[in-house]
């Protein structure tokens, strides 16, 4: 009984002794922290992606508060919201950014970029592309094993099997791009993002010259540069045998997209123009958004 | 027996296929393609444009600098493309393509077989000869030969080693070099000697090729050469420089930027050796070489006597053709070397032999987790802990990969070959490599003009 009672006792002195000692290294050492950091923490999204730069949300709130000029900084993540917010509690001017989203430029699907070769290696884009030219003759397209999704921290990429490359989520994306520095054949570009995630822009970033991308994919830009004639924006670069949608100058017109022979310009989340001339062309257009591309495609077909 | 000290494996060494196959004469192709990168450093410039006549051993394309190599014309003809192309990974690259007219050669080139011993020229000259041939180190690692020969200031070469150990399994090419062109060597080694003003000349060979080291052993003995044949006890990687230097003279030579020549040693290919020997004595640039064509399953193996720029599908058609079902074509041995997807590509000036592979051989064992057995730190000759750079490359950490000394790795693959749980480690390692080493020239490109 003697041998608990001193325990007890020894110990209870100890932890009181310790708790005072420490109470006053604790008040002599403290580390003054402006108490608005902790609160523009918690106006961000607090999802630690890096998308601004800064290791994780705590670093970026102290700059934020910190900086007299923020108009460098900007989280992708929050937004023109999430900045606005943070601006205001801080008295300071919130930087504007349009929202991006994250875009893979590669319309090499099975179909179209048959296999020439099974890889039987370390599944990872890094790998692949640091020795090989992947499981298709393209050297510049999407090899399909998913560094990006990996990457993402918002799930917003899968790896489609069915066309052996990835697919971006607009809704989920944030724009922080990661994906972007993880993809190792730079396909995966930041856009400007439009209403209903509507967007057209050249799926293919291969630099061969036409005859060897047809070989290698159906799909590819054969840079004929018969889309950069008919944009009436200039938003349509040729270079080195691809042609380029500038996302800034592109007014979503679509007819760039009648114009291409091998289908490489891509639109989402909108109809194609009809592809006669003549037809009228507001139409079929302003008809009401139905899900599928190929149903409207076939109702455009007969009416002609 | 001597051999080097650290790590190495034993992997069988399926020579059995090709050996005692005599180096043959490859028909000339109708068509060549001709990188412009076949070595180490910045690729050749152009020299000639669609259109123009070239005969055989006529200079296409000019070093570029001093890390760079001359690449000359393999037949005559005319040239009908200079343009982008797939390699044997289908990467794009710079090539020449030539159509070929006849066989029309050089008129300073002699094509005689007589062996030409004396040779008169001083030490620069002989460089410069070289230099001229388009010399690259022909066991695959191509790095420029005469960069090797031009001793830096403050360093002093005391040993010359001809490499003929030829570690990598199935390859048969540098034996057969020695055993059919002996002699042609050894007055190489001479050459070589006079060129880097050594005494001590030693030819390096594994005592699984008894009979090239018996018959090296007579013509030193019978012509009289200063030179040393030493047998060399077998392990993989033998045929890696510091691991030859480390066998023969014991000296360890210090990592990165170290070089061979701090130690004092200056290490040559065998086949290098015949090319300096020819480019010296017979003014022949490196236009062709031997490649070995095997596999298990191959009809006909073969040592062919190829020109560069050769379509790779044409020695395996000499070679009796693809096996049936899947294959797999590998550029260069089974343990360094590269699975190709386009056999249109071109025999290279770094290209011993091509492998095949078909049926089981053609997959990878199914990967399972590691045990930490640590086998790959002791397979390793660099030691190096294989398991933890393969980890580190994985989790993108350069900075410590930097600091675990990848760039002292040489790629020898001993680490997946010992793995028991079958880990694709080097698939990893080499990519850290690669991007570490990128790295490191971008921070040598930020602090150089500071100077």
């Amino acid at each position: 009984m003697t041998v608990l009672f001193y325990t007890i006792l020894t110990l209870s002195v100890l932890g009181i002794l310790s708790a005072v000692i420490l109470y006053f290294v604790a008040s002599k050492f403290k580390v003054e922290e402006d108490p608005r950091i902790d609160e523009v923490e918690k106006m961000l999204p607090g999802a630690n992606c890096g998308g601004c730069g800064f290791a994780g949300c705590r670093g970026m709130a102290d700059a934020l508060v910190k900086q007299e000029d923020i108009s460098t900084l900007y989280c992708p993540v929050g937004g023109a919201d999430s900045m606005k917010s943070v601006a205001s509690y801080l008295g300071k001017v919130a930087p504007e950014k349009e929202p991006m989203v994250a875009t893979v430029r590669c319309g090499g699907v099975c179909a179209k970029r048959p296999r020439t070769n099974e890889y039987n290696g370390s599944k990872s884009c890094a790998v692949v592309a640091s020795f090989y030219v992947g499981e298709t003759a393209c050297a510049y397209g999407c090899l399909g094993y998913g560094d990006c999704a990996e990457a993402c921290a918002f799930d917003a990429i899968k790896i489609n099997p069915e066309t052996g490359i990835v697919e971006i989520e607009p809704d989920k994306c944030t724009a922080c791009g990661a994906c972007v520095k993880a993809c190792p054949k730079h396909v995966i570009e930041l856009r400007k993002k439009w209403v209903k995630n509507r967007a057209v822009y050249v799926s293919c970033v291969s630099k061969d010259n036409g005859a060897v991308t047809m070989k290698a994919c159906k799909a590819g830009c054969i840079g004929c540069g018969k889309c950069a004639k008919v944009c009436a924006f200039d938003a349509i670069t040729i270079e080195g045998g691809l042609a380029y949608i500038d996302s800034q100058k592109c007014k979503l017109c679509r007819k760039c997209v009648n114009e291409c022979p091998t289908g490489a310009i891509a639109l989402k989340g909108m109809e194609p123009l009809p592809k006669e001339p003549k037809a009228p062309a507001a139409k079929p257009a302003e008809k009401v958004v139905e899900p599928k591309a190929e149903v409207n495609k076939e109702s455009v077909n007969e009416q002609k | 027996m001597k051999t080097f000290p650290i790590g190495g494996v034993h992997p069988s060494d399926n020579k059995e296929w090709s050996c005692n196959k005599s180096i043959e004469v490859l028909e000339l192709p109708d068509v060549v393609n001709i990188p412009l990168a076949q070595h180490i450093g910045a690729p050749a410039t152009a020299k000639v444009a669609k259109g123009d006549k070239v005969l055989t051993g006529q200079l296409i394309a000019e070093a570029t600098g001093f890390m760079s190599a001359n690449i000359h014309s393999p037949i005559s003809g005319t040239v009908t493309a200079v343009d982008m192309q797939p390699n044997g990974q289908g990467m794009r690259q710079m090539m020449i393509t030539i159509k070929r007219e006849g066989d029309e050669w050089m008129p300073e080139i002699d094509r005689s077989s007589e062996i030409k011993r004396q040779c008169s020229l001083e030490s620069a000259e002989i460089i410069s000869k070289i230099k001229q041939a388009g010399i690259v180190g022909m066991g695959g690692a191509t790095f420029p030969t005469h960069v090797k020969l031009s001793i830096p200031d403050g360093c002093k070469a005391e040993y010359l080693i001809i490499n003929g150990v030829e570690c990598e399994p199935y390859l048969t090419s540098d034996y057969r070099t020695m055993l059919e062109r002996g002699e042609e060597l050894l007055v190489g080694v001479e050459i070589l000697k006079k060129a880097l003003n050594v005494e001590k000349a030693i030819v390096g060979v594994e005592n699984n090729k008894p009979d090239a080291i018996a018959l090296l052993r007579k013509i030193v003995k019978e012509k009289n050469f200063a030179v040393v044949i030493e047998p060399l006890k077998v392990q993989y990687p033998q045929g890696g420089e510091k691991q030859l230097i480390a066998a023969v003279t014991g000296r360890e030579v210090p990592p990165p930027p170290g070089l061979p020549i701090h130690v004092g040693a200056v290490v040559c290919n065998a086949s290098t050796t015949l090319a300096v020997y020819e480019a010296v004595q017979k003014n022949k640039p490196l236009i062709e070489r031997v490649v070995t064509i095997t596999g298990k399953q191959l009809k006909e193996p073969r040592n062919l006597l190829t020109r560069m720029g050769t379509p790779i599908a044409t020695l395996v058609e000499k070679a009796g053709g693809l096996p049936e079902g899947d294959v797999k074509v590998v550029n260069g041995g089974p343990m360094m070397g590269r699975a190709m997807v386009n056999i249109d590509s071109p025999v290279t000036k770094g290209c011993s032999g091509v492998t095949v592979y078909s049926g089981s051989e053609v997959y990878r064992m199914e990967p399972s987790a590691c045990i930490k057995c640590a086998k790959c730190i002791e397979a390793c000759p660099m030691a190096l802990e294989p398991y933890l750079i393969s980890k580190l490359a994985k989790k993108q950490m350069w900075d410590r990969l930097e600091e675990e000394h990848i760039t002292d790795c040489i790629e020898c693959g001993c680490c997946q070959f010992t793995c028991p749980a079958g880990i694709a480690l080097l698939d990893y390692v080499r990519l850290g490599k690669q991007t570490v080493m990128g790295i490191i020239r971008a921070r040598a490109a930020a602090n150089a003009p500071k100077k």
